[in-house]
């Protein structure tokens, strides 16, 4: 409370009030500055069930010849065999494809998916060589996911873990529910972008729709351009050194790092000082709030 | 959940029919209890074309005593029809859905107003280029019935329905179009929360309703707006603000097409945009069933409003 009073309290702005209540930010640290994806880590997690699968024995799928499920039971049933890079021709939109892959593999799609595409995965690199529909992602643990056009809305909705990347725009209430991971946007998002995000980082290299961050818990957002409008309780905070060593690197994972550089981002917080953050009544919070 | 699709050629015909009809076949998992087509299509000056329903489809259900039922109505509306114009031609795709193409010889507003005082008939659409087909089951079948796969036109949109508000009828399916403004036609998903008070106020001006569906109430708002000398990007851009709900819609007139988006962008479209053809869905499957070819789509955001010209 660094012994200011109520009365004290309330001359200031939001985000000084965020300060001096010490609820300011996620701070970059430790490991969260080194960590960054590498599918051949010894350390990382497998499921014990997971079929062993060499990335250089690689097979196509044509789309057209079949449905989603047995599009989907057929990448299980050659990473089975040891496939470990999967090429899926004339995806067409079709909803579903390349879901629930528990292991390490290659997935490449040479077209665009429909919804829910690629998600529920723990482990898989996947790359689009298209378009993605509403909710790619989804439910992420690890991995990898590039986008390399654009996608719908609520792009990496719940995402645990792993770097989910669209080259160009996605829709709205992107990472919306988001609990880890990094969400890396090369174009623009949507309205409620952010929305009720519990951790992880997303990075938006264009503008941001309006109420940004609305209700998030935790995590940071990092926006290269504009910003329409920031949603309850999101605040700016200050983009450190750290910050911008990271977003360097992050970014040129991908070759995404914007050409005027990255010190022009913002970076956006929860404020904190929302009902679930402690047990102040409602008289006590309008004092703060 | 509905889906929704729309197509617009710019400065040709093609063949509207037979695209629509495989845009809306993919998206046939989104609304199986109807299809709907608003297609605009060639006519020649000084022509209007009727098409209008003398039962619902369940009626033929309903015993022997319907098919002279119909009989008798398709009588009552030729009858008011020939004081109002010439028939020119008459098809009849299903035993209670007719087109007539008609040559007015005046007031067309009252013979559309006493035709549909006839018990169990309403028009489906009365306009130049503007032809309203909807019925029950998916886009193969309705287009199959209609014949619509070699219809050519400029300009389309449609509708797979999955009830949740009113009834799996005819008169519930989309499109709407807006009594009797000629060549207005609206498909929407989602849900209009202030309906009620919103139809209201249209009818304390004078519009009629034919449906308990709170997408008639975009078709008719539309109709109103532009009556009043209002643009469609105006009506459009002036619904986001004044309609209730989630809500993506499409709206056509005699020769644009337009969207909008509501302020939560809750309801999808993907949007496909070249120099002569614009195409848009509710899915990209449906614009993949059209432009099998590798494409840049995007979906457009909230309060998002566009229109397209032939």
């Amino acid at each position: 409370m660094a012994h200011l009073s109520d009365s004290e309290l309330k001359e200031l702005t939001q985000e000084e009030r965020v300060k001096a209540l010490g609820m300011t930010t996620e701070q970059l640290t430790g490991r969260s500055m080194a960590i960054e994806f590498d599918p051949d880590e010894k350390s990382r997690f497998v499921y014990p069930w997971a079929p062993d699968v060499d990335y250089n024995k690689r097979t196509e799928i044509d789309a057209d010849d079949g449905p989603t499920t047995e599009i989907n039971t057929r990448i299980r049933n050659l990473m089975a065999e040891g496939y470990g890079s999967i090429v899926i021709k004339n995806p067409r939109g079709k909803h579903g494809l390349g879901v629930g892959i528990l292991n390490r593999l290659n997935l490449i799609f040479e077209g665009s998916l429909g919804y829910f595409a690629v998600g529920l995965n723990d482990g898989p690199n996947v790359r689009i060589n298209g378009r993605v529909g509403w909710s790619c992602g989804e439910n992420m643990m690890s991995g990898s996911i590039v986008v390399e056009k654009n996608a719908g809305s609520t792009f990496g909705a719940a995402i645990r873990g792993g770097d989910l990347v669209c080259k160009g725009s996605v829709g709205s209430r992107t990472g919306i529910d988001m609990k880890g991971g990094t969400i890396i946007v090369g174009g623009d998002t949507g309205a409620l972008s952010g929305f009720m995000m519990q951790r992880g980082r997303m990075i938006v290299c264009g503008n941001a729709g309006k109420n940004l961050g609305d209700s998030m818990y935790d995590g940071t957002i990092y926006i290269g351009g504009k910003i329409q409008s920031l949603g309850v309780d999101a605040v700016p905070a200050e983009l450190t050194e750290l910050d911008k060593s990271w977003l360097h690197r992050k970014l040129s994972l991908y070759g995404m790092v914007p050409e005027q550089g990255i010190d022009h981002f913002t970076k956006i917080v929860a404020g904190k000082q929302l009902w679930n953050y402690d047990n102040l009544e409602p008289t006590e919070k309008k004092l703060i709030l | 959940m509905c889906g929704i699709a729309g197509i617009i050629h710019r400065g040709k015909s093609s063949g509207v029919g037979s695209e629509m009809t495989d845009m809306l076949q993919a998206l046939k998992h989104r609304g199986p209890d109807s299809t709907g087509y608003a297609i605009y299509g060639d006519i020649g000056d000084g022509d209007l074309i009727m098409r209008v329903k003398v039962a619902e489809r369940e009626d033929l259900d309903k015993g022997s005593k319907i098919k002279s039922l119909i009989r008798e109505r398709i009588g009552e509306v030729e009858n008011i029809v020939k004081e109002h114009a010439t028939i020119r031609s008459k098809d009849q795709a299903t035993d209670y859905a007719l087109r007539y193409v008609l040559s007015i010889k005046d007031k067309p507003a009252e013979m559309a107003a006493t035709i549909e005082e006839v018990e169990g008939v309403e028009i489906l659409s009365l306009g130049r280029r503007l032809e309203l087909v909807k019925d029950l089951g998916d886009a193969a079948e309705v287009a199959s019935d209609y014949d619509l796969k070699s219809f050519n036109g400029t300009h389309a949109i449609g509708h797979t329905r999955m009830a949740t508000e009113s009834d799996v009828d005819i008169r519930s399916a989309h499109p709407y179009w807006a009594f009797p403004y000629n060549d207005i036609s609206v498909v929407h998903n989602g849900q209009i929360t202030n309906y009620w008070i919103m139809r209201r106020e249209m009818e304390r001006m004078g519009h009629r309703f034919m449906s308990n569906c709170d997408s008639e109430l975009l078709a008719v708002y539309t109709a109103h707006n532009l009556s009043n000398g209002e643009t469609l990007e105006e009506s459009l851009t002036k619904s986001i603000h004044e309609i209730d709900g989630v809500f993506t819609y499409l709206v056509a007139t005699r020769d644009e097409l337009g969207m909008a988006k509501d302020t939560m962008a809750a309801k999808p479209l993907v949007l496909y945009e070249s120099d002569d053809l614009i195409a848009m869905a509710s899915e990209e499957v449906a614009i993949r069933s059209i432009l099998p070819q590798e494409i840049d789509t995007y979906d457009p955001y909230d309060e998002e409003v566009r229109v397209w010209h032939t």
